[in-house]
């Protein structure tokens, strides 16, 4: 009785609110749209741009589709010229070559006829476009700069450092999952501890361990400092509790050492953790900036990150290239997020980490 | 088809396997006798060993010689060849004739960045609450698209800090995207990396940008976990939605709203790459934070000596602050009993 109640109240009220849209409507679309500009926008656009000519890069006002403008080889200049289309006195159009520009007049050329020049005012001529990819862009550094090799180092520290992690994040979290031991509460709290301390406060220390042990400009300075994640721990030792014990305890009446049991019968059951974690080690690692920039030093060891940085330092004129290897470095993680964006994004709302 | 796939998947992961099962298997033959001369009891103790073994290494070790480094003086690394004990580093920090004006102290630089951090902190982490509860409400409605619109939100907290410094840095050139957009409404062009009041606006604003995303989706985590009988006995007493959003939705957000208030103040206070990428901390010191004065001193002084030292001790002054933020975390949410209350 009550529920028909309960649903025809429902039923009416939803009618209230039916075609009738409130402020709050409008404005979400508004800041939706909005957001997917300032959000998206950039990203894209650096797309895009990165297939643009270092010319139509520099361009001001910038187009936004990767537009050059076309150049022609004409008879004793050195470089290609750029061709404009220019509106002659009498109203007709004609293909000009532009060879300087003085002020407000433009000093130009018919390519057919590269023998006079003449002065253009420049609000006459108009640039004449073409769509056209520049992959040079991207074959270029990968060519005369290092960043294959950049990419082949930060590449080699994700992947060893995600393995280093998986394997001692997943023996600790069993050991203070599965068992009772003395000392567990002391290890937990331990473990809770190192949670507390960034490595932003503890740069000097590490760097003077990583040093003692000739780690300084070796890939590995970079991966074992950060292998041991207490959130790693934390995250697979909430999933081995859920665990059922019979399953151990069955293992163990079968004789399977303790190792065993670890690698055969637990490791495989927390397959979604241990997904979880190891989609956030790879983040990390691929991101990961202070501390590589710190350690690595030569650019034979340097990462992705300090490579691109350390580039546009040197080059900051080249933007063509900085932009083509910006969106490199940014491409694999775009790809995972793409494939595994809800399990991401359900791992950050369920542990809160980052 | 989707059997074959479902087969070639199965074949990739058995190959896989083989390499893992093959380590393991290797390592067993050296568990097992251990196990046999110390026991089951004691197993655990040797699952713990590698990851403690790290911790001690690279977080207690350095715990400890942080304090160490911060009380003695000199250029070398290594602590035999260092004066040992002293306080000059901390007398050195703290030299100011006042410390409302960094010009008056011997670390100019490094109240600089203290004043810049507070400053940052203040504005990024209060502006992205608002915009991340702003965002996270909307995003909650029944809208078109909405897993479309949250991914497009949370996209950028993806991106390394690398990536996003170099994409801003470019569209916020004197000769940039957005300079170009602000002509084209007839306003005037903006240094916004190199003029200092506006580099700061900037680089709270691109902070903002590349984490927003994670905290809406706590937020969202928040708002989800809101009774919805709540809205609709608020609906059929025909409260208006503003009403509803006050006296609702923010009293019950509360407890999400402060952790992301302290995680956010956590992260901020150790902001670092994307401003180093961004402006380099410049123009002068004006977008430095204290993250930049110790790596700047203690890693990348600029001609003559590193100051070990002189990092150790700033980077003590931020664990203290650091420490307060997470003992203020662990109180409320102990209170509240907050889900999220890790790192």
């Amino acid at each position: 009785m009550s529920e028909t109640a309960s649903r025809i109240i429902k039923i009416a009220t939803k009618k209230r609110y039916k075609n009738k849209y409130h402020w709050t409507d409008y404005f979400s679309y508004f800041y939706l749209f909005l957001g997917v500009l300032l959000m998206f926008g950039p990203v894209v656009w650096l797309g895009l741009s990165s297939l643009k000519t270092l010319a139509g890069i520099q361009e001001y006002p910038p187009t936004i589709l990767p537009l050059s403008q076309i150049q022609v080889d004409v008879e004793g200049y050195d470089k290609p010229l750029p061709i404009f289309n220019v509106t002659q006195e009498d109203g007709s159009v004609k293909q000009l070559a532009q060879i300087k520009r003085i002020g407000i007049n433009a000093k130009m050329v018919d390519p057919l006829n590269p023998g006079e020049t003449v002065k253009v005012p420049i609000d006459k001529r108009e640039k004449i476009r073409e769509f056209k990819i520049q992959w040079e862009n991207y074959v270029d550094p990968l060519r005369k700069y290092d960043f294959l090799l950049y990419f082949k180092n930060s590449t080699f520290i994700t992947v060893v450092a995600t393995i280093i992690t998986l394997i001692i994040n997943s023996m600790a979290a069993y050991a203070l999952s599965i068992y009772e031991f003395r000392g567990k509460n002391f290890a937990l709290v331990f473990v809770i501890g190192t949670l507390l301390i960034p490595l932003t406060i503890i740069l000097v220390p590490v760097f003077y361990v990583v040093a003692n042990f000739g780690m300084i400009n070796s890939l590995w300075g970079v991966i074992l400092p950060g292998a041991a994640t207490p959130t790693g721990v934390f995250l697979l030792r909430q999933y081995m509790l859920t665990l059922p014990r019979e399953l151990i305890e069955a293992a163990r009446m079968d004789h399977a050492s303790e190792w065993a049991i670890y690698w055969r019968v637990v490791l495989p059951l927390s397959i979604p953790a241990i997904a979880v974690l190891a989609i956030f080690s790879i983040m990390w690692r691929w991101n990961d900036f202070l501390w590589p920039l710190i350690v690595l030093s030569k650019s034979e060891v340097y990462t992705l990150q300090i490579g691109l940085n350390a580039f546009h330092g040197e080059l900051t004129s080249q933007w063509n290239y900085v932009l083509s290897m910006t969106m490199v470095t940014l491409l694999p993680i775009a790809i995972i997020f793409a494939y595994l964006q809800k399990f991401i994004t359900t791992g950050i709302a369920s542990t809160g980490m980052k | 088809m989707e059997n074959i796939r479902n087969q070639t998947k199965n074949f990739f992961l058995r190959i896989l396997n083989i390499p893992f099962a093959f380590l393991m298997h290797a390592i067993d033959l050296i568990m097992w006798p251990i196990q046999k001369i110390i026991g089951v009891r004691n197993m655990p103790y040797i699952f713990l060993l590698p990851n403690l073994i790290f911790f001690g290494l690279f977080v207690i070790i350095p715990l400890v010689a942080n304090f160490f480094f911060s009380l003695s003086s000199g250029d070398e690394l290594l602590f035999a060849e260092r004066e040992l004990p002293t306080t000059k580093q901390y007398d050195q920090l703290f030299d100011c004739e006042s410390y409302l004006n960094p010009n008056t102290c011997t670390e100019d630089f490094f109240w600089r960045g203290v004043y810049n951090t507070i400053f940052f902190v203040v504005f990024q982490v209060g502006l992205m609450i608002f915009f991340s509860v702003l965002t996270a409400v909307i995003l909650n409605k029944k809208i078109i698209g909405r897993g479309f619109f949250r991914s497009v939100f949370f996209f950028p907290v993806l991106l390394s800090p690398v990536v996003v410094g170099l994409i801003w840095q470019w569209i916020l050139l004197k000769n940039g995207a957005f300079n170009a957009i602000i002509e084209s409404y007839g306003g005037d062009k903006v240094s916004f990396l190199t003029d200092p009041s506006w580099a700061m606006a900037s680089v709270i604003f691109v902070s903002i940008w590349a984490h927003m995303g994670f905290y809406t989706l706590i937020v969202l985590a928040g708002l989800q976990a809101i009774p919805p009988n709540l809205y609709e006995a608020a609906e059929m007493d025909g409260t208006s939605r503003e009403r509803i959003f006050f006296r609702i939705t923010l009293p019950l957000l509360m407890p999400n709203l402060l952790v992301v208030f302290i995680l956010a103040s956590i992260k901020g206070v150790q902001t670092f790459d994307e401003i180093y990428v961004l402006t380099g901390g410049g123009p002068g010191t004006s977008t430095s934070l204290i993250v930049q004065y110790i790596f700047t001193t203690g890693f990348a002084s600029s001609g003559s000596v590193q100051n070990f030292g002189l990092a150790a001790a700033a980077s003590m002054v931020l664990g203290v602050v650091l420490l307060f933020l997470t003992l203020m975390q662990l109180y409320f949410s102990r209170n509240k009993e907050s889900k999220h209350q890790e790192i």
